[in-house]
């Protein structure tokens, strides 16, 4: 704890520097209770948004209020009371949260040190108090500098909003409209915050672009709203999420993100999501329902998920691809580990519209504990797609035998020329590999992490590389108690 | 080194070992011959404490330490290697990746530090080379699609890495082709030194030319029956073992 005291202490020096460069003094407040109207100008006018963004979310909200909760997932949850959430609460102020690591939960922290997280990031994300957030300003500040260069665009939602209302109006909604689904109206009704990233024509972004450089807005993350948007010949690799497990006081997470690449542009968006995802005994943990979609509206041009989901109470996510222009192609690579008693529905829908559109899909799923996860994946290939192709491999491995997995492929082809090609096993961790390796030297937790992270390797591979270290570790950290 | 008295061992409710008792001193080597089904690899499981293999009575002592309180990793990091019968496969783990978190969980286990990235592949390519294996199938999951040779091959690189007190090599010589045969007993000799001791588990009098026992035993039914030096194994190459009065197991 001396070392701890100590290396705050430097923090704590270090941020001295920068206090001028830093917004501290963030009024609370909250809205009252429950969703109408007035809670939402309420939220519009905390931003001071422009007529047209308040427009947009109360006709989101009407939409809503015509809309069900959808019910066909493969997960089972008490009914969510709509009028018992918080909408918006403004960032928490430095009294409410921990005033040092040492009133942190020490499980948490014990995570952060298996992640390898240093002591500063540690502090950010348990939410204690420091005044600033210390290093990545000054790497925030240099790094905004390099994009401006570039003509990118990399800012909140709100920001854009402001800045760039004519590229928010054109591309907000359109890849995934208001009224989708139930959460997709929900959340274009309150939404929060989130990230806008605009690529301009033949610009290849210099750097993988990433939400941790915006921790300080990390707040948002309950209705959040992406929207990143490729031009012409444009590149950009953005990564969302963070490994490290974060606690959050709102149980319902409804974010949306929409990705659109012109002709010959591409998207690669990795995502790791470790929410909290609940006690051993089910109690608690965040609801996850999301709506991902990515639309290749120009020819050649390309969208690339890939997702590691250890965290959250119930997973229920499918993010997708338009595959619009032709010769575009839709990428889809997830791990689902679910423990204890997690639940998750995932997969993807790939729908070829152009010609020579391709697709793939690989979904590996990994259950334990008393734990159920579901892949659903939709194939479409409409009449207009000739030479279409997919390709879908779908592996689940199971721990124990008191968990479940489950594969709900749905293939709709309406193009005599479409080739579709899906694979799917299911396999346990064999006492057999767990005896081999553990006779080699490695504990039995480790034993199950290292044959997990190989069964996984066909998608970690396509991980940024650090993330992809990062997010091996995770796994062995969320399999801890999967055995013996 | 490992001591065993009296061992009585159950599998899925079944006896399989029924008394055992065998000694092996520092240096020495023993084969350990016997029929199909006699309980030879059921015993090599028992010595490395695999899970289902359940000892009744009896106590085996390794260095003087109870093994049977211990885990299987534990016992690896005590320095006991088992050579398998059937490699397992791991699929998406690289041999190298896989040897090295093996290396380094013993190290960690003898209160030593991780060796480091370049000291290691300098290491295992040594230990390739030597045992002839080609470098690429380093890289490749583990014994994922090698040929039955290549995994027994796969067994003694993972060995010579290692490093360890005692190995129990199960039938390490089954499945291999003469070259490959002659290549493996020279890396079981390399690892044979005044402290170390070795347990081969083999069916021929083959791999016993090459790695000169210094007792020969043969197990049937559960327990140690004979007990001799290498002209046992030859009168066994002989006449078999109805030849010399012992039946074979009836399961
Ligand atoms: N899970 C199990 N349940 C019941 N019997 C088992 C089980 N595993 C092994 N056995 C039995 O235990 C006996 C000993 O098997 P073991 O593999 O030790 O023989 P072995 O001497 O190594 O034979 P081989 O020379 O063929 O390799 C056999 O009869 C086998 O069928
Ligand atoms: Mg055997």
């Amino acid at each position: 704890m001396v070392a701890m005291e100590e290396a705050r202490n430097a923090v704590n020096e270090i941020s001295d520097k920068y206090k001028y460069g830093f917004v501290t003094d963030i009024e609370t407040e909250k809205a009252p209770k429950g969703l109408n109207e007035d809670v939402i100008r309420f939220i519009s006018a905390k931003k001071s948004e422009p007529d047209w963004l308040l427009d947009w979310r109360l006709k989101a909200y009407r939409k809503w209020l015509t809309m069900e909760e959808p019910t066909w997932a493969m997960v089972d949850y008490p009914e969510i009371d709509f009028q018992d959430i918080y909408y918006y609460s403004a960032p928490k102020s430095a009294e409410d949260g921990p005033k040092s690591l040492d009133e942190v939960d020490p499980e948490l922290l014990e995570t952060y040190e298996k992640l390898g997280i240093s002591l500063k990031e540690q502090e950010v994300l348990a939410g204690v108090a420091v005044d600033i957030v210390f290093d990545s300003v000054s790497v925030a500040t240099t790094f905004r500098a390099k994009l401006k260069e570039a003509g990118i665009i990399f800012c909140s939602i709100s920001e854009a909003a402001h800045d760039y209302p004519e590229l928010m109006q054109k591309y907000m909604g359109s890849v995934v409209p208001v009224a989708d689904n139930f959460y997709s109206a929900l959340n274009s009704a309150v939404f929060t915050d989130g990230t806008f990233v605009y690529i301009p024509k033949g610009v290849r972004c210099p750097m993988e672009l990433s939400t941790y450089f915006r921790i300080n807005e990390a707040g948002s993350g309950q209705f959040e709203r992406t929207l990143i948007i490729a031009d012409e010949g444009s590149y950009v690799s953005y990564l969302e999420g963070c490994t490290a497990p974060q606690r959050d006081e709102n149980q319902l997470h409804a974010a949306v993100v929409e990705l659109i690449t012109h002709d010959d542009a591409e998207i690669k968006y990795s995502t790791v999501q470790n929410w909290y995802p609940g006690d051993r005994n089910g109690l608690g943990g965040i609801y996850n329902f999301v709506t991902k979609r990515g639309a290749c509206r120009g020819k050649n041009s390309k969208i690339s998920w890939t997702q590691v989901e250890t965290g959250s109470a119930i997973t229920w996510k499918y993010p997708s691809c338009l595959l619009i222009g032709d010769n575009s192609v839709g990428e889809f690579y997830s791990v689902t580990l679910t423990n204890n008693y997690q639940q998750a529905d995932t997969g993807t829908k790939m729908i070829h519209i152009g010609q020579n559109t391709s697709s793939t899909i690989i979904s590996k799923g990994i259950s334990a504990g008393k734990s159920e996860a579901t892949y659903r994946g939709l194939v479409r290939v409409m009449a207009g797609a000739d030479n279409a192709r997919n390709f879908t491999q779908c592996d689940s491995l199971l721990i124990g035998d008191r968990c479940g997995a489950h594969t709900v492929p749905y293939i709709e082809a309406r193009n005599p020329t479409a080739q579709v090609e899906h694979e799917a096993t299911t396999s346990k961790i064999s006492d057999e590999q767990l005896f081999y390796c553990q006779q080699r030297g490695l504990s039995a937790e480790d034993s199950v992490a290292m044959i997990v992270n190989g069964f996984c390797k066909d998608v970690m591979q396509h991980l940024p590389m650090e993330f992809a270290v990062e997010a091996q570790k995770l796994l062995g950290i969320n399999l801890e108690g999967s055995v013996g | 080194m490992l001591k065993i008295e009296n061992l009585h061992a159950t599998v899925g409710g079944k006896e399989i070992l029924k008394g055992l008792n065998l000694t092996i001193n520092d240096g020495e080597i023993h084969a350990i011959m016997g029929p199909n089904g006699a309980g030879k690899s059921t015993l090599s499981y028992v010595i490395c404490g695999r899970e289902g293999y359940e000892v009744t009575a009896g106590s085996v002592f390794f260095n003087g330490r109870d093994l049977l309180d211990m885990s299987p990793d534990e016992r690896a990091g005590e320095g006991i290697f088992l050579g398998f019968q059937y490699p397992v496969e791991i699929p998406g783990v690289s041999n190298m990746n896989f040897l090295r978190t093996a290396l380094n969980s013993q190290r960690h286990y003898r209160g030593q530090n991780d060796m480091t990235a370049v000291d290691f592949l300098k290491l295992v390519r040594a230990k390739a080379k030597e045992l002839d294996m080609d470098p690429e199938m380093l890289k490749r999951p583990v014994n994922v699609g090698f040929s039955g040779g290549e995994k027994k091959r796969n067994e003694m690189v993972q060995m010579a890495v290692l490093d360890p007190c005692l190995a129990v090599l199960d039938e390490t010589d089954s499945g291999l082709d003469i070259d490959a045969l002659k290549i493996v007993a020279k890396g079981i000799n390399r690892l044979r030194n005044a402290d170390k001791s070795i347990l081969m588990i083999t069916h021929y009098q083959r791999l016993l030319d090459y790695v000169v026992p210094d007792f020969v035993h043969v197990l049937a039914d559960g327990k140690i029956v004979k007990t001799g030096d290498r002209t046992l194994a030859l009168q066994l190459e002989e006449k078999g073992y109805a030849g010399l009065d012992i039946a074979g197991n009836a399961a």
